[in-house]
């Protein structure tokens, strides 16, 4: 099985530990792991904007870098999502169409495909689940509580394979944490009070950890949590299932 | 004095920017609504076979869209047969007129309307008003806004940015209720005197339309007040208005969007009156005003057609976070939230241009909706129609181009990021600045010494 890691240009450049804690996990458990080099982003910015058509250069790239591979995983539920949803490249479409077919956000691949039931992880903490609104809605990677539908979590399912990890209830099991891309500046009254009251959600339930499948969230709460002086940290799922 | 310029309309943003100035009214506005969806996930949940019953009356609206001429040109007929005169609007400016003119006829000058956000749409009431008619709205949450000169900010819920002691004073000022007392049974009571003295005197009565059968020409109209009923029974003319939308084929389909929208919209497993008007009594005019208003267009666009399927429940609105935040009036549109932010720049694109991006698109509103709308997925197409004819900013198109232009080049990429990695380590008065919107209320991210790239080019490559 040759699986490919997609590390989103934002995870590149300021959470370079969630790159490397996604890979040492897969290695330790028997991935042959590898990082086309020349990869950058999964043009979501930009389309989100509304200039899809921006994107274009970024999806070739994407085709050049991704092609080829039985999967694609990466620690990150918003790009994955654009790149099934979005990916299309007109010279290449057979290509782009595995691509969109095989890509996977880490704990799909590690509940579906690796179909993991065991970890050696530990992780001694009280922890919150921020189920990030692409990963949760977008690939279903848990139910929705908007739903009449039995409930799954496959990052909670993850989670409690993981030795001493106490998860916390939350009020509100799944609100958007006002991240949003470019809404985060563009609305930025509103994107903040969202993320204000999401994090006091986990504060109130004893959280000292808040994780999830997006960094995108998690930067976005990590920064308010910083100008309150909080001490809860936010953490990628991919530190905890590779922690210990 | 020189005349004062008519202020710039605020977008979105803006207008949430300053209702966000009093975070404990959004706290109370967000929690307000919060309780409403809780209300509505409780209901479903009493339903095993509510996610069947969306996906029918989704597929239900999915026929009526694929042959609403049929249906419209069946429902015109039996609503003549049954002794209606059916009127056709091509938009809100005929619509307006039409009723106008029906009024005019009569002679009367006073009338009382129940809740119907096509109304709203059109901007009758201010029509209205202009010819020297004078309207009350006659649901208490609309009479509410009316008496404060806003529009309503939820289709449902048209006071619910209110809070009762304002309200305790708004009736001091226009009912001469006592100053202070704000007590919920007493301010209604004190409405529905005043309301009840107006229903008495006023000929002609307006409604709205939940849903027009095509098989028997009836319209149903439905209300927690009964005030539809009141009114319609008292007049000597009764206007009916709807958007050509509203049709559904037979009676047997009403079951299933009753039993959806009043669970959908506040928990309820159903309105308390759903009143059903299929013929005027002996003596009694009865009209009913067919809107189009940019809906045939609408019904024309592979894209955005579902969004017609909508039957304004507001169960959108109050599971959406930013609405929560917001308010309705931050939507500057008749109907706000995710539908109406997906309605809004169909009428008018300059206008409306800043709605499709106030939103996260989590999601949550397409879940909730109990037509299975893609509503999330029709904001995003929106903002490739705005960006495609010129409605986003230049500022944000160049920026995008940048972040395009470096995205596109891994050599450019890792170059950037090294860069800006270097200037938020080691000037971070370069990025934390009063500038920088992120920065005014969170901090930014600490930039690590090197990029996961870098860090595995050292570490792993296999060479």
């Amino acid at each position: 099985m040759k699986v490919a890691i997609f590390i989103p240009c934002y995870v590149d450049q300021f959470y370079p530990q969630v790159g490397i804690a996604t890979l040492q996990l897969l290695e330790k458990l028997g991935v042959e792991v590898y990082y086309p080099e020349k990869q950058t982003c999964c043009g979501q910015p930009m389309a989100n904007s509304g200039f899809e058509d921006l994107a274009a250069k970024c999806n070739d790239l994407f085709v050049e870098n991704f092609s080829g591979y039985d999967y694609i995983v990466s620690p990150s539920g918003s790009c994955t999502l654009h790149i099934k949803d979005h990916l299309h490249v007109d010279k290449h479409e057979a290509e782009a169409a595995h691509i969109r077919s095989r890509i996977l956000e880490l704990t799909e691949f590690l509940t579906d495909v690796l179909k993991i039931d065991k970890l050696p992880a530990r992780f001694p903490h009280k922890v919150g689940l921020h189920q990030s609104c692409h990963g949760q809605r977008g690939l279903h990677t848990s139910q929705m509580s908007e739903l009449v539908a039995p409930g799954f979590s496959k990052p909670q399912h993850l989670l409690r394979l993981v030795q001493g990890l106490e998860l916390i209830p939350l009020d509100r099991a799944d609100e958007c944490c006002g991240f949003g891309g470019t809404f985060c500046v563009g609305e930025e009254a509103v994107s903040v009070k969202m993320g204000k009251d999401r994090v006091a959600d986990h504060l109130h339930h004893g959280a000292a950890y808040i994780t999830g499948g997006d960094m995108s969230c998690l930067m976005h709460l990590e920064g308010i949590l910083r100008r309150q002086h909080s001490t809860t940290k936010v953490i990628h799922i991919a530190e905890i299932l590779n922690a210990g | 004095m020189k005349a004062t310029a008519e202020p710039k309309t605020k977008d979105h943003a803006a207008l949430a920017g300053t209702f966000n100035k009093d975070e404990a009214r959004v706290d109370w506005h967000d929690k307000t609504l919060w309780f409403v969806r809780q209300k509505r996930d409780k209901a479903a949940w009493q339903l095993p076979d509510w996610e069947h019953l969306r996906e029918t009356a989704s597929q239900i609206k999915h026929n009526v869209l694929s042959n609403l001429h049929h249906y419209l040109e069946a429902f015109e007929k039996q609503a003549q047969q049954n002794g209606v005169t059916v009127h056709w609007a091509a938009d809100a400016e005929e619509h307006n007129r039409i009723v106008h003119s029906i009024i005019h006829k009569t002679g009367i000058t006073r009338v009382v309307k129940s809740k119907s956000m096509l109304t709203e749409e059109c901007h009758l009431n201010d029509y209205l008003a202009a010819q020297g008619i004078d309207v009350v709205d006659t649901d208490l949450g609309e009479r509410i806004v009316q008496l404060a000169g806003e529009p309503p900010s939820h289709i449902v819920l048209p006071c619910i940015h209110w809070k009762k002691e304002e309200i305790g004073q708004l009736f001091h000022k226009h009912l001469g209720t006592p100053e202070g007392n704000s007590d919920p049974q007493f301010l209604a009571a004190a409405a529905r005197v005043h309301l009840r003295e107006r229903f008495m005197t006023s000929p002609i009565a307006i409604t709205g339309v939940n849903f027009a059968i095509a098989e028997t020409g009836e319209i149903v109209v439905c209300t927690n007040e009964g005030n539809a009923d009141l009114g319609v029974q008292l007049a000597d003319v009764h206007i009916a208005c709807m958007g050509i939308e509203k049709i559904i084929p037979q009676r047997k389909h009403l079951g299933v969007f009753l039993r959806l929208l009043a669970r959908s919209a506040t928990g309820q497993p159903i309105t308390t009156y759903s009143s059903h008007f299929r013929k005027p009594r002996p003596g009694q005019h009865m009209h009913i005003v067919l809107v189009d208003n940019g809906r045939s267009e609408r019904l024309g666009s592979a894209d955005f057609r579902s969004a017609l399927k909508c039957i304004r429940c507001g169960a959108c609105m109050n599971t959406c976070p930013v609405y929560r935040r917001s308010g309705g009036h931050s939507y500057h549109y008749a109907i706000a939230g995710p539908i109406g932010s997906i309605l809004a720049p169909g009428l008018d694109m300059k206008k409306n241009a800043d709605l499709p991006f106030a939103s996260t698109l989590c999601g949550s509103c397409s879940n909730v909706c109990p037509v299975k709308i893609d509503i999330h997925d029709q904001l995003y197409k929106w903002r490739q129609v705005l960006a495609k004819n010129g409605y986003v900013s230049e500022t944000k198109k160049t920026g995008m181009k940048g972040m395009a232009f470096v995205l596109s080049s891994p050599g450019l990429y890792r170059f950037s990021g090294a860069v800006g990695r270097w200037f938020t380590r080691y000037l971070p008065f370069a990025v934390n600045n009063s500038l920088n919107p992120w920065y005014k209320q969170r901090e930014m991210p600490q930039a690590p010494k090197e990029s996961f790239g870098e860090w595995y080019r050292k570490n792993k490559k296999k060479s």
